[in-house]
């Protein structure tokens, strides 16, 4: 197996580096064969070793590959750990890359970058996978880094436009606040446990436990939660969790395919699949995981009221995405990791699909984003029709499909936390967000859906004349996905939630452990179907996509009316709750006044004026006082002579 | 011991005045001239004080010979009087500030700050057959051999550095270059020149 | 009685006078090199005088080096001197201004 692991990491870095370094001698198609190749090879071997991992019955790999460097007893190595939470990752992570790499070709057909655009994202596929296959910190923080870097040249990949480049700028920057907070966490990893291993932490994580750290200075915190909630600021940077959600909107920017690969379906993923992962540490702080419950309701509600004023469709999704994430974050927070992990993976499959039929409406709008000048578009295209409609009506959990299944069981484990218990509080924030956010999805997704697909046709002329479905490279990734998006859920969720799937990877104590109680009376896929008719979810949902229908097939002229109504709400909203002018003017701004007045101040009056040309001044000046002592002149010296052994005299005569 | 008090005193008031005359002498050939008997004078009283060999030394080699130098260089330079002591007075005041201030500290030193009485007796008469030449040379050449031997580098060092500063080569002097002559090769000097015969008109 | 004292008081006073000739003498190296000349005597007359009192030859054997070391220094000090006059065509400390940085 060791060999299988190295060759799935592996293709895909070497192909970056021949479609990176080579793509000019190997050309358009040579580039794209030869990612798609190797991250195919990935792909299949991503499934044999899920497929070893649960019907072969093989055991979970720890394997040290390469021991980098060696310090005062820390290691510093590169390393697999594969059990069966790394066998699904990986499977999803190459699956959504296979297809958004046949998508791009239909997709990047014109752009002057292809190979380039290739190689970053056959990379991204690369760290991806070394970030989920790693076995301990350091490598987990360069998958981090990795997908970061990559994920900025991409949002970035038109280099050529403003919004661009400070997009994928601001993303940096996000990231980094976020990235602060994960290495510091790594760095209290390491001061308590000096290792960076995953089973060596978790087999200490009872001494870290135990221990407190004085963060403040004066008041003791416990350790756990210390270092918890600092991983859990990387995972709100990378994953996109208010208030470092900024970031994701914006990176709407760069192409499609990566939006759907990377902005949607993988590497926001990663700090649910970090935290799922650090289930063992996270299990140990109930302030930790009420830490991760709240920002999580929080983002899981309030960004998808965002989805509803937004007009261009990829924005949409983007919050929607951001909301979905939030619903992940929140099954974290309940300690029903699984639940996050299963919704991780159906989110993965309909949000690219939803992303790529955005791409392919977007292709055949001739690169226009508005969803105020589309409409009708479901004759013109009908694969990318009937592929978006399944994304949204997973999206929104219509029964049956996998969005249904991995949602509705994410909202009963909240239902049955033990938050309950302990802090009713919490409980009611969370649980109400992942409730009246079914009904906010369903609007804002359907709303777009019916905007893009139904209606008026409000392009122009020429548009129109233009429109057809988009070519097989596009529309067959579509299907391939939208099949997942329909079915995988029926299939898994027994095995992934309730029969015990992820074995020890995930660890959840057993007080805590929603899931379990549910699973007591659970009665497979079909029972949870028919049960659905009698929970507030699945009413909410529909009653979401037919707010949606009323407003803006039937009566469009009322969200107007609503809007100009209440005003207020929607400048709040469609200014996304001033967080970005929280950021730009407010951090931002006030970074740059105190950058400014540092170097103002700082550094050029105190620093170079006062310190570094003022120590040359005050040289120079008293120099020239002792220039008018240095005469040249031989009576002066004697003279200088003289007197000083006058004064020698005076004190030997008088003062010794 | 009146005598040899009276002596002192004599010789200290000449040798004084020969200094004053030495700092304040218009003509610096004057100057020379009293530097001259100020040894001269310090020598007598080196004598008072039986160092006899140090005083002829003084006498031989100072006197004889740094100081007749010094009246060399003075009339092979040939300085105009009225430069040298042009700036006599203008100085004159500062000079005397501070003479009288290290004076009045010497003074204070040597006679009151010093160990009392102690210092203020007479010398101690040297013993029976005390020889001071012989004295001197059974230290000089015994524990202050090496001291010794340097101060005769010094003064060759001296010679050297003396000469090579003040010789100089003249413009337009002949003198034969005896290396070159010795190396000289007989192609250097002789040039064969071949010619044809001289041709039949 | 004539003892150290009188000796000291005596150098004392060749000292000041020396020093006073330093300062007043502007014009003529070789007045200043005197000078230094009548200085050095003053230090042979201290330690002649406290060898003396002390019944030490040691004092001696010192004035005799001096007395070589400021024969040297008379020497290559003449010689200096003699090459500027020979350079410049004066001795006058006051146009000398070069010995600065």
């Amino acid at each position: 197996m060791y060999n299988y692991y190295l060759v799935i990491v592996l293709a895909p870095l070497l192909a970056a580096v021949i479609a990176g370094l080579f793509g000019r001698r190997i050309g358009r198609s040579g580039a794209h064969s030869i990612t798609i190749f190797a991250v195919a090879v990935s792909t299949a071997l991503s499934f044999y070793v899920l497929y070893q991992m649960y019907w072969a019955g093989a055991q979970t790999e720890n394997i040290s590959v390469y021991t980098w460097a060696v310090t005062d007893g820390l290691r510093m190595e590169v390393g697999f750990l594969v059990d069966r939470l790394t066998a699904l990752m990986m499977a999803v992570v190459t699956f959504v890359s296979l297809m958004v790499h046949v998508y791009t070709i239909g997709y990047m057909h014109d752009d002057d970058g292809y190979q380039r655009f290739f190689s970053y994202i056959s990379l991204f596929t690369f760290s991806m996978l070394m970030l989920v296959m790693s076995n301990n910190f350091l490598q987990l923080f360069f998958g981090w880094e990795a997908v970061g870097l990559v994920s900025y040249l991409l949002i970035g990949f038109w280099f050529k436009r403003e919004s661009a480049i400070f997009a994928n700028l601001k993303a940096f920057l996000v990231n980094r606040v976020g990235d602060f907070g994960f290495i510091l966490g790594i760095s209290g990893v390491v001061m308590f446990t000096n290792s960076l291993d995953y089973a060596e932490v978790f087999s200490q994580a009872d001494a870290i436990a135990g221990q407190s750290i004085e963060v403040f200075g004066g008041s003791p915190w416990n350790a756990m939660t210390v270092i918890c909630i600092l991983l859990f600021i990387g995972a709100m940077g990378k994953s996109a969790q208010a208030p470092l959600h900024v970031w994701l909107p914006d990176s709407m920017e760069g192409p499609t395919p990566i939006s759907a690969l990377i902005h949607a379906a993988t590497m926001v993923t990663a700090g649910i699949f970090m935290v799922a992962r650090m289930s063992p540490l996270y299990e140990l702080s109930v302030t930790a995981l009420g830490v991760v419950i709240v920002i999580g309701a929080i983002t899981a509600f309030f960004m998808g009221l965002l989805g509803i004023v937004q007009n261009d469709i990829k924005r949409v999704i983007a919050y929607s995405t951001l909301s979905q994430l939030g619903y992940m974050t929140v099954a974290l927070g309940a300690s029903a990791y699984s639940a996050a992990i299963f919704h991780l993976m159906t989110h993965a499959f309909f949000k690219a699909l939803l992303f790529l039929a955005a791409g392919s409406v977007i292709i055949a709008m001739h690169h226009e984003q508005d969803i105020r000048k589309m409409g009708g578009v479901r004759k013109y295209m009908p694969w990318t029709y009937i592929t978006a409609l399944i994304g949204s009506l997973a999206l929104i959990g219509f029964p049956g499909t996998s969005g249904f299944f991995s949602k509705d069981l994410l909202i009963d484990a909240v239902k049955h936390s033990h938050w309950h218990e302990t802090d009713q509080l919490i409980y009611w924030i969370a649980y109400l967000s992942v409730l009246l956010g079914v009904f906010v999805t369903a609007l804002y997704s359907f709303r777009m859906f019916f905007l893009v697909f139904h209606g008026k046709e409000r392009m122009d002329a020429e548009t129109k004349s233009h429109l057809h479905e988009s070519p097989w490279v596009v529309t067959v990734p579509l299907v391939l996905l939208a099949i997942p998006s329909a079915i995988i859920g029926w299939y898994t969720v027994t095995p992934v939630l309730f029969e015990g799937y992820f074995g020890d990877a995930i660890a959840v104590d057993a007080s805590r452990n929603a899931l379990a109680e549910i699973g007591r009376e659970w009665h497979g896929s079909r029972a949870l179907l028919i049960h659905s008719v009698r929970t507030p979810v699945l009413w909410l949902a529909l009653a979401g996509a037919a707010t949606a229908w009323f407003l803006y097939l039937k009566r469009p002229d009322i969200p107007e009316t609503i809007k100009n109504k209440v005003e207020g709400l929607y400048n709040v909203l469609d200014r996304k709750y001033y967080f970005d002018d929280l950021w730009i003017k407010g951090f931002g701004g006030g970074g740059r006044r105190i950058g400014t007045f540092l170097w103002q101040k700082g550094d050029e009056l105190l620093i170079d004026g006062a310190m570094v040309n003022g120590t040359a001044n005050a040289v120079a000046r008293l120099a020239g006082i002792m220039r008018q002592l240095q005469t040249g002149y031989l009576y002066t010296y004697a003279f200088a002579m003289i007197i000083g052994l006058t004064a020698l005299l005076g004190w030997l005569t008088w003062l010794k | 011991m009146l005598f040899h008090s009276i002596l002192f005193y004599v010789f200290a008031t000449v040798m004084i005045g020969a200094a004053l005359g030495v700092v304040f002498a218009r003509n610096p050939v004057h100057s020379v001239l009293f530097l001259v008997l100020t040894f001269f004078e310090s020598a007598m009283l080196w004598l008072l004080a039986e160092a006899e060999f140090l005083a002829i030394v003084l006498v031989l080699v100072y006197v004889g010979a740094v100081m007749v130098l010094f009246l060399f260089v003075i009339m092979m330079l040939e300085v105009t009087i009225e430069a040298v002591k042009s700036g006599l007075v203008r100085y004159a005041r500062l000079a005397i500030v501070i003479s009288l201030v290290m004076a009045f500290q010497l003074i204070q030193l040597i006679w009151f700050r010093g160990s009392g009485g102690e210092i203020s007796g007479g010398f101690v008469p040297n013993p029976e057959g005390y020889d001071n030449t012989k004295a001197l040379g059974a230290v000089l050449y015994t524990e202050h051999v090496y001291a010794f031997e340097i101060a005769a580098v010094v003064l060759l060092v001296a010679i050297v550095a003396a000469i090579t500063l003040t010789m100089r080569k003249r413009p337009g002097l002949k003198v034969q270059n005896i290396a070159e002559q010795v190396a000289v090769r007989a192609k250097d000097r002789v040039r064969i020149v071949k010619m044809d015969a001289e041709k039949k008109s | 009685m004539i003892g150290l004292q009188h000796y000291l008081t005596l150098s004392a006073m060749l000292f000041v006078l020396s020093i006073a000739g330093i300062i007043v003498n502007r014009r003529n190296l070789i007045l200043l090199l005197m000078c230094i000349e009548l200085m050095l005597l003053a230090v042979n007359f201290n330690f002649i005088a406290f060898s003396r009192y002390l019944g030490d030859a040691t004092g001696q054997v010192f004035v005799f080096f001096i007395l070589t070391v400021a024969a040297a220094e008379a020497a290559i000090g003449l010689a200096i001197l003699v090459v500027l006059f020979r350079n410049r065509r004066s001795i006058n400390v006051q146009e000398l201004n070069t010995m600065k940085g």
